[in-house]
C-alpha cells in the first residue's frame, strides 16, 4: 500500500551544487527502483534556528515521496551514512491529505448549496413583493 | 531566503513580549487577532475592580481564516504562536481552539526538529 511522505533534509552549506544533485538523484533512484515516485524541491540556503554541530545555516531539500514504508527506511539509512547531511525529518502526510480533501469537498458542496438557496430566496422575495404590490391596490 | 530574513526582523520589531499582542491586534482590527489585549487572558477579576477595558472575545485564528493545513514548513504562521523564549503560547492567551492547538503544537515540534524554529530562545 502506497503512502505519502515528506522527507526534509539539511545538508551542510558548503556543499557544491554538483554533489547535491548527485545525492538527490541517487536518493530518487532508490525510491523509483522500489516502485515509488518522488518530487524534489531544493529550498536553498537558509539560516538554522539553532546551531547544529558547527553550522549556522544549511541547504534545505524537501522530497515528496509516494511509496511504501520500506522506501523511507532505506532513504533514512542512506541519509544517516551520508556525511554532508546534518539533519533530516520524515513526516507521513497521506492521512492529512485525505482529511484536507474531505474538508475541501464539504466546503465546496456547502458553497454550492448556499449559492442555490440564496438564488431561490431572492426570487421568492421578489415574487412576494410583486404579489403584495398587485394585491394591495385591489382592496382599495 | 526572503522568508528567513523577514522573520527575525519581525521579532526584533516587537522587542518586548508585551508589545507583540498589541501589534498583532493593531495590524488587523477587524478580526480580533490571535492575541487579544493582555488583560483578556487574566483571571476574571475585571468586574470587581470596575476597570474600563473592554474584554474582546477571543476567536481561533485558524477557524476564522479557515486555515486547515497547519504544516511544519510554514514558519511564518507558526512563529505567531511561539513566544519570544521559543515556548508554544498557551491557548488561553491566543484563543486557538483545541483541535487546532493540537495540530499547531505538533507542527511546531516538528519544525523545531528540523531547525526551522528554535527549541529555546530566539532564532539566531
Amino acid at each position: 500500500m502506497n503512502r505519502n511522505y515528506e522527507l526534509m533534509f539539511i545538508v551542510r552549506p558548503d556543499m557544491v551544487d554538483e554533489d547535491l544533485n548527485k545525492l538527490i538523484s541517487t536518493l530518487e533512484s532508490s525510491v523509483t527502483s522500489a516502485g515509488g515516485t518522488t518530487k524534489t524541491e531544493v529550498w536553498g540556503k537558509r539560516r538554522l534556528a539553532y546551531r547544529v554541530g558547527r553550522f549556522n545555516d544549511g541547504i534545505f531539500v524537501l522530497m515528496l515521496i509516494d511509496g511504501i514504508g520500506a522506501v523511507v527506511h532505506e532513504l533514512e539509512r542512506r541519509l544517516r551514512v551520508t556525511e554532508p547531511v546534518i539533519k533530516f525529518l520524515t513526516v507521513r502526510t497521506d492521512e492529512e491529505l485525505k482529511r484536507l480533501d474531505k474538508i475541501k469537498k464539504i466546503r465546496d458542496s456547502k458553497k454550492k448549496a448556499s449559492a442555490a438557496p440564496a438564488a431561490t430566496a431572492v426570487s421568492v422575495t421578489a415574487t412576494t413583493e410583486a404579489g403584495t404590490e398587485t394585491s394591495a391596490p385591489s382592496p382599495v | 531566503m526572503a522568508e528567513e530574513t523577514k522573520a527575525p526582523t519581525a521579532h526584533a520589531g516587537s522587542s518586548g513580549g508585551e508589545s507583540r499582542p498589541e501589534r498583532s491586534g493593531g495590524d488587523r482590527p477587524e478580526r480580533s487577532g490571535p492575541r487579544g489585549p493582555r488583560p483578556a487572558g487574566g483571571p476574571g477579576g475585571s468586574r470587581e475592580g470596575g476597570r474600563k477595558y473592554f474584554r474582546r472575545k477571543k476567536v481561533c485564528k485558524f477557524c476564522v481564516e479557515k486555515i486547515e493545513a497547519v504544516n511544519y514548513k510554514d514558519v511564518r504562521l507558526l512563529a505567531q504562536f511561539v513566544a519570544e523564549s521559543g515556548k508554544i503560547t498557551p491557548r488561553r492567551l491566543t484563543g486557538v481552539c483545541m483541535p487546532h492547538q493540537r495540530r499547531l503544537s505538533r507542527a511546531i515540534k516538528q519544525a523545531r526538529n528540523i531547525a526551522l524554529l528554535p527549541f529555546a530562545g530566539r532564532a539566531q
